[in-house]
Parts: structure tokens; sequence; C-alpha cells
């Protein structure tokens, strides 16, 4: 009997540690936001949307690293998803189990677990330098289209992979061929993963500093970049510049500009659900 | 017709290829400026030496500094991500209600969807204070914070794969452990987790690996003085740290202090890859049980 | 020398006759051989039912005639296949063009998640017609061919999902017929549907007889004694008996074409 008894403690005291734990987990989360809010929320207005960043804590405000955001993910997309998707087709569609096949998808693996910052110097090395780029917003698109383009691959191909053959199988016995199988078939079947997967890459890569700090993102830009060329800022780096100043007002407008970068990607997180959502009803 | 589908099928191809390219990319990049700066520094030094100073005036190239900071860092992170992740994990596969399980796990997946930045942020001016007050001694920049608050970012990536890992467990095994009367703990340490330990090793190594990568949190929290130590209280630099303050300064292309990055890089690049072929191996090797 | 061309002679009116020939045709599956030295001959505007057990090739052998095995990784075939006297597997020949005389009715109904018009116009769009009234003057014969128009032709722009099984099944083979075949090939094609429905596509068969020569692998032996002129029976890989459905059913050759049409096997 005291065996027994000594399981059931165990078992309870676990199950209480358990919960503890997971809640423990929610609740950071909980302590993070409540906490940022605290500290930045008063500081959103109007006036730091639209002011440059400053040498003065008071007048800082986010509007080049807004704009610098927008227009390297806007960038970036334009790389990223014509190779990613591309990518995806043929490593599901139209590789044979081979021995390149397997190295292809292996590499790909591999891909996605090397740290960020890796992947900056790989921008500095040749988008910057060989290629005489220099620390421009083209440069920094390259980098993280790179980054991201595991992501979109995988996802692309978890989305065909979803499509039943039966399909493919009525397109190819009416005669189509098979691009057009794909094209006809295939990718408007498979279009709500794709595009799940797209704005999940693109949230990750809104969030990324290291790599853009190494190929050269400056944390202080008082202009709007115009061309291919210009150097820029991100958001994320105008966060961690801030950070890094002693004066208080900085770590509050640092608070401000997390709070928007959270709400940008809690938003962008939650279209990517929602789509996913609506794609797997479909299937059904 | 038929040249248009070649056509399509070759540029698909390359759009594929050019994944290769990238890694042959990472290799070259980071090889030629390794290769030259090894070229100005030995070797022998730079694995031996214990203190890296290559932008002060005396010059020492120990990697062992950044090393040993950036081992620092992600061993704090996975004690404490990783018996909160397993915890978390074996209670929301065998204790709690299927609900829970449904809207927990995708909460506990939005920490690793947080920017590093603002993790960084918060182990800076939220973390430390809080553990100042209970600890005064503890500087400004450590890598206990650091470390906790990466421990936290990192929770999901144990706790989910790891539920995984035991939600593809057979239903068979766990009837059969209760049905000999055992609890449910018992069942979790005796059948469950043994049955999924690959799984769960598995997803504990690619947290390794995401730990030893991580850029922004140390940057910010941990400090920018390598040093050789296991002191949690004061400041260290990590190797992607390191790299980062190299960065944004304004070492020349070129220069002796433009080629550590690279060498420091290369480093890291074959610790992560390491940890990832073997995880990589693993997942292969064991998932062929179930199948 | 004269031998030799009256045996030509022969062969090509032969060829003339029979819609679909093979010849000593052998199919392997990497080491395992699907298919074991089958020839055969089948007449245009006929309907052939092929029967036998589960896994004995029928539904292999059907797909050699659109060469839908192509896409099986392994598969290779020995022999030849002949369609209106020509050899379908030379080089030269275009997989896509056979495709559109052999039309294929699959066992479960697959209509693309399209508007029922987008499902029947499909095997024409792809060919490249676009005319608007061509494509509608198309897709209204094929679904009255299936007696299918009177239901839906308020309806042609909902999708193809919202009917029923049945309807979806005459949907699929109105979108074969809308591409003019000549030969259509059916995969157990009501198995997965309700008696009613699987009544009415064998009415539909016994008009779709008139113009198109027709192959269906059935598991149901009574449908193949109601409705194929002609009646193959697979086993294990093989033809043990192939002759008019009369003869199979009521005074079979063989004894294990016997056993299986009263049951003692199958």
């Amino acid at each position: 009997m005291n065996n027994t008894r000594k399981n059931k403690i165990k078992d309870q005291a676990f199950k209480a540690l358990g919960m503890l734990f997971t809640l423990f987990g929610v609740s950071i989360l909980v302590v993070l936001i409540y906490n940022i809010l605290r500290i930045g929320f008063t500081r959103i207005n109007w006036d730091f949307l639209n002011s440059l960043p400053s040498r003065n804590p008071e007048d800082a405000g986010i509007y080049t690293a807004i704009i610098g955001t927008v227009d390297l993910m806007l960038l970036t997309v334009i790389f990223a998803i014509p190779i990613g998707v591309g990518a995806g087709i043929y490593l599901e569609e139209y590789s044979k189990k081979s021995k390149l096949s397997s190295l292809l998808e292996i590499n790909i693996s591999n891909l996605a677990g090397v740290p960020s910052i890796i992947y900056g110097l790989l921008g500095l090395g040749i988008f910057v330098r060989y290629f005489n780029f220099g620390g421009s917003i083209l440069a920094g698109s390259l980098t993280l289209s790179l980054l991201i383009l595991p992501i979109i691959i995988v996802a692309t191909r978890e989305a065909i992979k979803a499509v039943s053959p039966s399909l493919k199988e009525a397109s190819f016995a009416l005669g189509a061929s098979k691009w057009q199988t794909i094209s006809n078939v295939v990718l408007p079947s498979s279009l709500g993963g794709i595009i799940t997967g797209i704005i999940l890459s693109l949230s990750r890569a809104i969030g990324e500093t290291a790599p853009l700090i190494v190929v050269g993102a400056m944390a202080y830009v008082p202009f709007v970049p115009h061309s291919l060329f210009d150097a820029f800022s991100v958001l994320p780096m105008q966060i961690f510049n801030w950070t890094t100043r002693p004066q208080q007002g900085f770590a509050v407008a640092a608070s401000a500009a997390i709070i928007i970068l959270l709400l940008i990607t809690f938003i962008m997180n939650g279209i990517a659900v929602y789509f996913r959502n609506r794609w797997q009803k479909k299937l059904k | 017709m038929r040249i248009k589908e070649k056509l399509i099928e070759l540029i698909l191809k390359l759009c594929a290829f050019i994944t290769i390219l990238t890694t042959i990319g990472i290799i070259t990049v980071l090889l030629f400026e390794s290769i030259s700066f090894f070229r100005g520094v030995s070797i022998f030094e730079f694995l031996t030496d214990t203190e890296w100073t290559p932008l002060f005036s005396e010059k020492h190239f120990g990697i062992l500094a950044l090393v040993s900071g950036t081992f620092l860092t992600s061993a704090i992170a996975i004690a404490v991500a990783l018996p909160l992740g397993l915890t978390i994990a074996i209670y929301l596969n065998m204790y709690a209600p299927k609900s829970f399980r449904k809207t927990l796990k995708p909460i506990l997946e939005i920490l690793a969807a947080v920017p590093t930045v603002v993790y960084g942020f918060f182990a800076l001016s939220i973390v430390t204070p809080f553990l100042q007050n209970i600890y005064p001694d503890l500087q400004t920049f450590n890598s206990l914070s650091a470390g906790i608050v990466m421990g936290i970012m990192i929770i999901p990536f144990i706790s989910s794969l790891s539920e995984d890992a035991l939600f593809a467990v057979p239903k068979t095994l766990k009837m059969a452990a209760f049905g000999m009367g055992s609890t449910r703990f018992q069942t979790a340490f005796k059948v469950m987790v043994p049955a999924a330990s690959s799984g769960i090793i598995v997803s504990v190594i690619l947290a390794i690996s995401r730990a030893i990568g991580e850029t922004m949190i140390v940057a910010i929290a941990a400090g920018q003085q390598a040093q050789f130590t296991l002191d949690p209280t004061i400041p260290v630099q990590t190797i992607t740290s390191y790299i980062v303050q190299v960065s944004s300064g304004d070492a020349p292309q070129g220069s002796l202090e433009y080629k550590t990055i690279f060498a420091a890089g290369l480093t890291l690049f074959l610790f992560t890859f390491s940890l990832n072929t073997i995880s990589f191996w693993i997942k292969k090797k064991y998932q062929e049980k179930y199948e | 020398m004269g031998k030799e061309k009256n045996e030509n002679v022969i062969e090509s009116s032969l060829k003339r006759k029979y819609k679909l020939q093979a010849k000593d045709v052998n199919v392997f599956y990497g080491d395992f051989q699907a298919i074991k030295e089958i020839s055969m001959d089948i007449k245009s505007n006929s309907v052939t039912a092929f029967i036998g057990p589960s896994g004995c090739g029928k539904s292999t052998f059907l797909r050699l005639f659109n060469r839908m095995n192509d896409y099986v990784d392994d598969f290779r075939m020995e022999g030849k296949i002949f369609i209106d006297g020509q050899n379908i597997n030379k080089k030269k020949v275009n997989v896509e063009l056979l495709r559109k005389q052999v039309g294929m009715v699959f066992q479960k109904p697959n209509p693309f998640p399209k508007s029922i018009f987008e499902n029947v116009a499909y095997g024409l769009k792809i060919q490249g017609l676009k005319d608007k009234t061509f494509l509608e003057e198309r897709v209204e014969s094929s679904l009255k061919q299936v007696a299918l128009w009177d239901e839906v032709k308020d309806n042609l722009n909902k999708s193809a999902l919202t009917l029923s099984g049945g309807q979806q099944q005459r949907l699929c083979i109105a979108r074969t017929l809308a591409v003019e075949p000549s030969v259509i090939l059916m995969d157990e094609p009501t198995s997965a549907l309700d008696p009613l429905s699987t009544a009415k596509i064998e009415e539909l068969l016994h008009e779709l007889k008139k113009k198109y020569t027709i192959v269906i692998v059935t598991h149901n032996m009574q449908q193949a004694g109601r409705i194929s002129d002609y009646t193959a029976f697979f086993y294990l890989g093989e033809i043990i008996e192939f002759d008019k459905t009369n003869k199979i059913f009521t005074n079979p050759e063989k004894k294990q074409t016997e056993n299986y049409i009263t049951g003692r096997f199958g």
C-alpha cells in the first residue's frame, strides 16, 4: 500500500509541476507584453511615427525605420517568392528519387538551421563586397531572401503534397502536360498553404536584426531610401540602437517601437493562421 | 510544346539550385577570409589562447574566450528550457485535457515568434534589474539574464517538438502501461519518454543549436567583454555578439579585424553544422522504427 | 516472299478491324511481374469487361492503353500496344495527343475543385481552344450525353463539389467525352456509388457504346454480365479466358473461370 501511495503522490506532484511550468511559459509572455506597454505605450503618437531618428530622445521617431522595413520587405518578397515557390515545385513535382534530390533536401534542411548571423556574413562577403552593392537595401534584401528561402520552400512542398493525387491523374488523363497540370490544378489548390508560408516567412524577416547589422544597415539614417543602392534602416535595428543608449528617454522610445514591431508581427502571424485554417478546411 | 515544358523544368531546377549556391557561398566566404586570417595568426594560438582582444593594441586571438561566452549563455538557456520544456511536453501530452493542448501549444509557440531584439530589451531592462533585487552583485551586463531569457525563447523548441514525439508513440504502448496499473507519471518516464527519446533528443540538439547561434539577446544584455569564465554575473561576449560589435564599427575591408569576424563565424558555423547533422542522422535512423 | 506478303495484308486488315491490340505484353514493377504474356484484340464500338480477383493486373493492363503507368516508378513494359494499328509506345508518339483519343474514368469521382462548366471545358481549354460559343456548345452536348444537363444547366458556375457522388461521376464522364475521344477506359467506375447512380451509369454505357470503344474494369460480375459484349477473366497477371460475355457466363471453357463465376473463389 505504501508504494502505491508514493506513486500517487509523485503523479499528482508532477501534474502540479506541469501546470505550473505551462502557466509560467504563458505568463512570461504576459509579463513581457505588460511591461513593454507600461514603459512605451504613452510614447506612441503620430509624431513618433512620423519623425526621423534623432540624438535627442524626445524628438526621436521611427519614420525612416518603418519606411525602410516596408521597402526591404517588398524587395525581399520580389526575390524570395518566385525562387522559393519555384524550388518547392521542382522538388515536389519534378525531381525523382536520386542522389541529387537527396542532396538538395539535406542541404535545404541544413540551411534552415544555419544561424541568421552567418547569412549576414554571406551577404557581407558576396553582395556587399564582391558584387559591390555596398551596405544598401539591395544587399540587405538579397541576404534576407536567402535566409527565408528554406521556409518558403518547405511550406510550398507541404502545400503541394496535400493536393490529392487523383486530381493530377484526372488532369493527365485528359491530355494535360506536366506544367499545365501544375498551373491549372496543383497550384490553385495549394495556394492557401503557400501564402501561409510566405506570410510566416515575412513575419520572421521583419524581426531580423543580426544579418542586417553585418550587411551594414545603419541605425542613424535620417532619410528614406530612394534607390536600390541607398543605405537604409529597419525597425528592429532602430530598437537595437536605442536599447544600447543610456538615456531613459531612449528606453521609452525603444519600448514604443517594440510595441509597433510586435503589433506588426502578431498581426501577420494571425493572418497566416487564418489563411491556414481556411485552406485546410477547403481541403476537406 | 515539348520545348516549353523542358524550359520550364529547367527554370524551376535552377531555382532549386540556388539553395546549393547558398551553401557554397557560405562555405566559400567563411573559408576565404579565414584562410587569409590564419596566414597572420597561428591556428594553435587561435585554439588555445584564452584571451580575445583583436580590437585592442595588444592583440590576442584566442577563440576560447568567445566560445566560453557562447557556452555559458547557451548552457544557462538549456538549463532553463530543458526541464521546463520537457515537463510541459509531458504534461500537455499525458495530463492536460485535449482542449488545453489545443490552445496552449500555439500560445507557447508565440514565444518563438517574438523578435529576438525584443527579448534583448526585456533581458536588459526588466530581467536584470529584477535579478539585481535578489542578488545585488549582479552586473548590468551578465550572462545570467541573457541566458534565462534565451531559455524562455527556446522553451517551445523543446516543448513542441518533444510533445510531437510523444504524440507519435503508438497508443498501444500507453494503454499497455495503464492496463498494468501504472500511474501517468510512471508511464511517462518508464515508457513514453524512452519510446520518444530520439525525437526528444533531436529537439534538444536543435534547441542547443538555436541558442549557440542567437545574437541579439546576448548582444544587448550579456555584454561586450570577451572573458574566459564560468561566472554568470559578469559581462561576457559570445561569438555572435563579437561579430555584431565589429560590424557596427568601421573595420576596413582586408584588415585583420575584418577577417576575425569570418574566423569567428567559421567556428560558429562548424558547431551548428555538426549539431544539425547529428540531429538529422538521429532523426533518420530512429524515425523508421514506427513506419 | 509471297507468303509473307499475304501475312502482312492479313495483319493490317486485322489492325483496322480491331481498335485496341496488345501483343505479348509483360509488365514489371521492379522485380515483381504484374502482367504475364498477354495478347488481346478488342473490336471497335464494343464494351469489353475485365473481371477477376483484386490485384490480378486488370487496372495495370487497362492503364497501358493511355500510358498512365508512365508515372509509376519502377514500371517496365515489354511487348506492344496498338491503337488503330499504331504502336503507342514509340518515341515519336505524343502522349498528350494519345490521351485525347483515349479517355479515362476513375474509381473514385475526381472532379476538379472548379465550377461544373470549368470541369467539362478543362480538356478543351488545355488544348488552347478558347472560343466561348464553341466551349458552351461542347459542354452542353457532353452534359446531355451523360443525362446531367437538365439537372445542372442553371448552375453551371456552381462548384462541382456540390454535386452528389453519382452526379460527380457522370460529370467526370462528361469531362472525358468533351474532348471527343474514340476510346473510353473505365476503372471500376461505379464501385464507389449507390445502386441508383450505378444503374444510371450502366444505362449511359448502353448509349455510349454506339459511338465509343469502351473497356471497363469491374469487380461486379453481374455488371459485367449486364453491360459488356466481351469479357476477359484475369488471374494473377494472366488472361485465363477472353470471349463473348454470353459464353463466359453460361459456358466457360476453363475450370478456373467457372469457379470464379460461380463464386467458389474470388
